[in-house]
């Protein structure tokens, strides 16, 4: 026989066999579906790689990378068990969940730094207020403040360069929110991008670069990148893990989050996997080198957990400026 | 007769442009695969290719990626090849000429333009919620098999158009159908250009991870969908079609962009592996054609 | 034998009818498989534009949704793109920009330079050259797009600020060049395919008149192939359109309407990815500008391929 006719037939062949596939149950052992933001998933990695070493395989979880958006939209129509968010629920979302008559417990896990760099070249600046902050990155700025004398009479008259996240992240939600009050709020002449390597890059070289990354790209690239301290109100203040988790590194340090469907908690693989995540995330995220919440915070969120605490205490906005133990008392919504 | 000279020049200078050129694409390959093989070297061993992804960079390994892109790959191809070959086929010798076929023409190259995520969108809409069939092997199979589909359909069909009508006439001549023209005259001596055409489909479809993503792909799985081969009858499952999977090109994304050094070192190894997966997938094709070429008569 | 049959009739109907007369035992067989073996290939014809179908409804649909909120006057006149701002604005132009500048750049490398590589390969070089420089040209279009992305980013752009130090880290030129190499397979393969086809008469009648290579490539096979070269050539430009992660990667991800290439901007392929990979709310008007973008291009294409096609069609009346 020839090639085309073996083709078509194993085609016919595969596909008729794949309809009938689909009628087959799902015998495999159980599966844990994680899925959501990028800049959440090192950290469920390794909480998924732990999980899996600890039941020796009887357990299996998956871990996804479709961005916060995509992932909620996937986690309100009950797709996956577990949303990991760098952000709260939108109120958008929440109505989605509300639609597909999906419950969830909002769960902080850690800690994400935002923080300010400049090139080891610069060699006037220590630390900056949020209100330098602020004149750099409004909108008002575009095309206008293009030196460093324009924001602080004290700085050289050097170009500014700015660079960060790009405008359909949630950490240029949060930080725009932080620095100019409102977010989404930002000039538009600043080099944007998703990949923290590249901003690293680009900061590094340039002598009058200043941007801000995720905390976690900072320890790698030391020798590259000068720390910048952020001064708001009470004195300069450089990123560290004291510094966030006792409150005084603010505004720039925003809450991570896992949300678990109701639904899916109900299973003992999913259960099971929340509390392994809520006992070791503290070491793991270290791992990871994010900055983990204080102990007794892992402890509050088991503990609502357990209690059956559903919804958002968010209200479909983010809480910048918050302490995580204050958000962990609010009340929540759903 | 004067230009003689001039001829002789011309020819000459362009035979030396012509090697410049082929060495420059050459060497551009080369300062590639060489970039990623001084990082990624380092990481080649029986542990990285059998172990699963991991926190730890010397740790991590691709064992679900490259089965999870062979598999997905072993879908695409079967879907493409077959119904491009099938629909060129009908579209250049069935198909009568009229504005219909050619606004059919345009069409198929127009698809061939639009991004690879839109496809990856529209497979999330159609695949993954209209037909349930989740984030699994085969919608990602097909996926990249309507990607590449146009690819496939054009190189086809100019490879037909290259057969001379004389071939066809002699056959029908003979007392030969349509099909039997098409089957035992046509295609054979087109199969040079399909192949070249399937060869680059084909090498396209297995670096993409856009689409891939956005329709659920993962870049975190410690175990391997079901095996296609079993020992009880009937030896042949397709359970592994509705499984979960990962792929190289996404966790080469996933693993560059991390902040750590190392993650760096096994992107570069996962960029080599699947470089040589390609030539791997693509050299039975390359040979095929090889001798099919030698074979051409006119 | 009965009924005279013309010497050229070529139509189907004849065809049948000389099998006819040969064995009439195996006719109905035959008619049966050979109506069979045709709607089976013109159901494979349908699926391909069904999916034309899909995808354009899919555009359409949201970007119907999308200019109930947005006037067409704005989206094509005004020169900013900042839909997920606060302060929105949905101007094309930049993305329109960023994407032709980086497509011409592209073509700039890949044109010349794959179509010289195919006459080359088909009229120069000795066939077993010709059998091992092929594969190993066609590995370019297998390289991952991601790999292609960051190749341009740390290596192309370093090697180009030794030649302009102004250049910023993130711009068109690095992420044109490198889309143009990596479609040169595509112009240099294909194109090769279609001259290596051309019948050897044509050659041998080219070189019996005294014609050297070079005039003959150019004066003989290339009319003869332009049909698969123009595919070629119309396949090269769409791939480099559309090409998603090179872009998005090495010339930024900001829209900024410029028209130099050493400049950032973003293409309207980087916007979509990533838009639809970020963390935006799906449904929201911000996720929308992804379909109107993707509308947009593929118009943007339309045109270049029926351009394409008229000219195809005019050459080869004339060829």
């Amino acid at each position: 026989m020839n090639p085309v006719m073996i083709a078509l037939a194993l085609t016919v062949f595969g596909l008729g066999s794949a309809v009938s596939a689909l009628h087959v149950s799902a015998q495999s052992p159980s599966l844990v579906k994680v899925d959501g933001s990028s800049t959440v998933f090192p950290i469920s990695e390794a909480v998924a790689e732990e999980f899996q070493k600890s039941t020796r395989g009887a357990v299996r979880v998956t871990v996804g990378i479709s961005g916060t958006g995509g992932g909620f939209k996937k986690f309100c129509r009950g797709e996956t068990d577990i949303q990991d968010a760098s952000r709260p629920i939108s109120s958008d979302e929440l109505e989605e969940c509300r639609k597909h008559a999906v419950q969830f417990f909002e769960l902080p896990i850690a800690f994400d730094a935002m923080t300010l760099v400049a090139s080891p070249k610069n060699m006037w600046l220590q630390a900056v207020t949020l209100q330098e902050l602020k004149t750099m990155w409004e909108p008002a700025a575009q095309g206008k403040i293009t030196k460093w004398k324009q924001v602080n009479s004290a700085w050289p008259d050097e170009p500014l360069k700015l660079f960060g996240a790009g405008s359909d992240s949630g950490t240029f939600d949060y930080f725009t929110e932080a620095v100019v009050g409102k977010a989404k709020s930002s000039r538009g002449d600043y080099t944007g991008s998703e990949d923290d390597n590249t901003l690293v890059q680009g900061i590094s070289a340039d002598k009058g670069a200043i941007g801000y990354i995720p905390y976690a790209y900072y320890p790698p690239n030391k020798n590259k990148l000068k720390l910048i301290g952020v001064d708001a109100g009470h004195g300069p203040v450089l990123p560290s893990r004291d510094t966030v988790e006792n409150g005084t590194y603010t505004p720039l340090s925003r809450p991570l989050f896992v949300y678990v469907s109701k639904k899916s908690a109900e299973r003992r693989e999913v259960k099971d996997f929340v509390e392994f995540y809520m006992k070791e995330a503290l070491k793991l995220t270290e791992q990871v080198k994010y900055v983990p919440l204080p102990a007794d915070a892992y402890q509050t969120s088991l503990e609502h957990f357990h209690d059956g605490k559903l919804g958002t205490v968010f209200q479909g906005h983010s809480g910048v400026g918050m302490r995580i133990a204050d958000l962990l008392k609010r009340e929540s919504i759903q | 007769m004067s230009n003689l000279r001039g001829n002789k020049v011309r020819n000459a200078v362009f035979a030396i442009v012509g090697l410049i050129a082929m060495l420059v694409s050459s060497l551009t390959l080369l300062a590639l695969i060489a970039a990623l093989a001084m990082d990624g070297s380092s990481r080649f061993s029986s542990h990285f290719f059998f172990s699963f992804p991991s926190r730890f960079p010397e740790e991590a390994g691709i064992l679900s990626a490259w089965v999870g892109t062979s598999l997905v790959m072993l879908v695409t191809a079967c879907t493409a090849i077959p119904l491009g070959i099938a629909a060129a086929v009908y579209l250049e010798e069935y198909g009568s000429k009229n504005w219909l076929t050619d606004l059919i023409e345009i069409n198929i190259a127009n698809l061939a333009g639009v991004p690879s995520i839109v496809y990856g969108l529209m497979a999330l809409g159609l695949f993954v919620y209209q037909f349930r069939w989740g984030s699994s092997i085969l919608t990602a199979g097909l996926t990249l098999a309507l990607l590449i589909l146009p690819m496939v359909i054009i190189t086809t069909r100019e490879a037909i158009r290259t057969v001379p009508p004389s071939i066809r006439e002699a056959a029908f001549a003979l007392g030969a159908s349509k099909w039997q023209t098409v089957h035992d005259h046509v295609l054979p001596y087109s199969l040079g250009g399909i192949l070249t055409g399937l060869i680059i489909a084909l090498s396209r479809a297995i670096g993409e991870s856009a689409p891939l993503m956005t329709i659920g792909a993962l870049s975190f799985v410690a175990f391997l969908p079901h095996p296609p081969l079993q020992q009880e009858f009937p030896f042949l499952s397709f359970q592994w079609l509705m499984d979960p999977f990962a792929a190289l090109p996404i966790q080469t994304f996933n693993w560059i962009s991390r902040p750590q050094e190392e993650f760096h070192l096994n992107a570069a190894a996962a960029g080599l592996v699947l470089l040589g997966m390609t030539l791997a997938m693509n050299a039975l094709a390359i040979t095929v054609r090889a001798r099919f070429r030698k074979r051409l008569q006119w | 034998m009965g009924t005279r049959v013309p010497l050229l009739d070529l139509s189907h109907e004849a065809g049948l009818r000389t099998l006819s007369q040969a064995m009439t035992g195996e006719r109905t067989l035959r008619r049966i498989r050979e109506w069979a073996i045709e709607k089976i290939l013109l159901l494979a014809a349908l699926v391909s534009i069904a999916i034309t179908a899909g995808i354009v409804g899919l555009l359409l649909y949201e970007s119907l949704v999308f200019f109930q909120s947005v006037s067409i006057v704005d989206f094509f006149t005004d020169t900013q793109w900042t839909p997920l701002f606060a302060d929105a604005h949905y101007g094309i132009l930049p993305l329109v920009a960023g994407t032709l500048v980086t497509t011409a750049i592209a073509l700039l490398v890949a044109l010349p330079l794959g179509t010289v590589t195919a006459v080359y390969l088909s009229e120069y070089a000795s066939p077993r050259v010709g059998e091992v420089m092929k594969p190993f040209l066609e590995l370019l279009s297998a390289v991952p797009t991601v790999v292609y992305g960051y190749f341009a980013l740390l290596f192309v752009t370093p090697v180009l600020q030794k030649i302009f130090p102004a250049l910023p880290g993130f711009n068109m030129l690095s992420a044109g060049l490198v889309i143009g190499i990596m479609i040169v397979p595509y112009i240099s393969s294909m194109s090769e395919d279609a001259m290596r086809a051309v019948p050897m008469h044509v050659r041998e009648g080219s070189y019996a008149m005294g014609a050297t290579c070079f005039q003959t490539a150019f004066r003989a096979i290339i009319p003869s192939a332009l049909s698969g070269i123009a595919a070629a050539y119309v396949l090269g430009i769409s791939r480099a359109i559309g090409e998603t992660m090179v872009v998005a990667i090495a010339a930024g991800m900001q829209p900024t309407l410029t028209w130099n290439p050493t400049q950032p901007a973003e293409t309207m392929t980087a916007y979509i990815v990533q838009v639809s990979m970020g963390d935006l709310p799906h449904g929201s008007i911000g996720y929308q500008t992804i379909f109107v973008t993707g509308l947009m291009l593929f118009l943007m294409t339309l045109v270049f391929n029926i351009a394409g096609h008229i000219l195809k069609k005019r050459l080869r009346r004339t060829a």
